[in-house]
């Protein structure tokens, strides 16, 4: 069914068909729907005048371009603009209910419509410009580069490699802050910092307190009892150190200052060592000398346990 | 145009319904030297009110909700123009195929954008 609201679609022609078409199209239709071929076919009749009308119209250059402009309907007439067509142009913001400038876009209308998305756009780039984000990574160092100071390489995950430099002293969990070497700025910001979280490798036979070390060290029975000059292993090289005749198992002796060293404000801690008796592999002469043996002052070891 | 002339182009209006909806600020033609000069949008407003009241029964005591849910909503078609008219003369191409996309896709996924089902 043809619109009769629009000649093109009436004649079956593009918006942009010429005259010559426009006429041809016509005529095809002319010849279908003519009265005289069709008498007594009032469908017929009408589809031939609308033709005609519409014919009328666009072979018409003034009409056609009234009517293309939307100043005149298909029939001719000149058309009122209905209130969207006003309503959608800015002759629309006549009736604006929007609050302030109706007609500009103001931070408080794009919010309105879309929250926070321009927030940022509208700011100029010099108001956005901010530091990188601090990114965190976490090293794990060895116990003794923990306690004297080392500089340890950090292989980022995104390639990058960091030379850390662990300060004598450092703690568990204790943060290094590397500057610039985090996030890259916002618009020309400056890079944000690389905290670096050190955790500790427990070492084989040194254990930590804060500044102090202890150390538990095995002494050969000979040693314990004769006493004598040992040599102690500490985080800054091995030391000598006296141990006095009949020393049990158990007994903890002091290094002074053999702890971690002085740094900063901190003194230097103390190496304190608990020596442990080591009976070593059976030996005849010992169980043989032992059989024999009537010690000077008999005692029983376990007495602080027994009932009373 | 003045008030005379919409008056006599605009069937089933009388002067003084036009001279009430300019009072109550429905219709804001300029007005200067105690005459009325009326914008081609005045003129549709008015016949818009009409159509309202005689047509689809929207008494006038209902209209001031009416217009203002309308004006609202005409605020709000003139901004997706500019917005319109922004992406058009701002986003790249492929951006702009990629909001298409995207849309397409929210319209797939979600039910309230299926088509009707035609009655017959």
């Amino acid at each position: 069914m043809p619109d009769l609201d629009d000649p093109y679609k009436t004649l079956g022609v593009k918006r942009d068909a010429s005259q010559d078409a426009i006429r041809k199209a016509f005529r095809k239709l002319a010849k279908k729907h003519h009265p005289d071929l069709n008498p007594g076919n009032a469908k017929a009749e009408e589809l031939f005048k609308n033709a005609s009308n519409a014919n009328e119209l666009l072979s018409d250059p003034e009409k056609r371009g009234q009517f293309d402009r939307g100043e005149i309907d298909a029939v001719g007439h000149e058309r009122q603009p209905t209130y969207r067509e006003q309503a959608d142009g800015e002759a629309g913001r006549r009736y604006s209910r929007a609050s302030g400038q109706p007609s500009e876009w103001s931070d408080d209308a794009l919010s309105d419509l879309f929250g926070s998305m321009f927030n940022d756009v509208r700011r100029p780039a010099e108001a956005r410009r901010a530091p990188g984000h601090d990114e965190r990574f976490s090293l794990t160092a060895e116990f003794l580069h923990a306690v004297t100071g080392a500089t340890n390489r950090l292989t980022l995950p995104d390639g990058r490699v960091l030379d850390v430099k662990i300060p004598a002293g450092t703690l568990e969990g204790q943060v290094l802050r590397l500057q610039g070497q985090g996030g890259a700025g916002y618009s020309g910001g400056p890079s944000g910092d690389a905290l670096i979280e050190i955790h500790i490798a427990p070492h084989a036979f040194y254990t930590r307190s804060g500044q102090d070390i202890r150390l538990d060290l095995p002494v050969s029975l000979a040693e314990a009892v004769l006493g004598g000059e040992i040599l102690v292993p500490t985080p800054t090289g091995p030391v000598r150190m006296k141990i006095a005749p009949g020393s049990d198992s158990g007994t903890e002796l002091r290094l002074r200052g053999r702890g971690v060293p002085a740094h900063g404000p901190q003194l230097a801690g103390q190496l304190y060592v608990k020596l442990r008796v080591v009976i070593g592999a059976p030996d005849t002469a010992l169980e043989e000398f032992l059989r024999s043996w009537k010690p000077e002052h008999p005692s029983n070891p376990r007495q602080a346990m027994e009932k009373k | 145009m003045k008030i005379d002339f919409v008056v006599a182009q605009m069937p089933g209006v009388q002067r003084p319904d036009l001279e009430r909806w300019i009072l109550n600020e429905w219709v804001k033609p300029d007005a200067g030297c105690g005459d009325y000069e009326f914008c081609e949008i005045d003129v549709a407003r008015a016949r818009l009110i009409r159509d309202l009241r005689d047509d689809l029964d929207v008494n006038e005591e209902a209209l001031p909700v009416v217009l203002l849910l309308l004006d609202q909503l005409y605020d709000l078609r003139r901004r997706l123009h500019d917005i319109s008219a922004a992406i058009d003369q701002t986003v790249p191409m492929d951006v702009l195929a990629d909001l298409v996309g995207h849309l397409a896709k929210r319209k797939r996924d979600s039910g309230d954008w299926q088509p009707l089902p035609t009655s017959r």
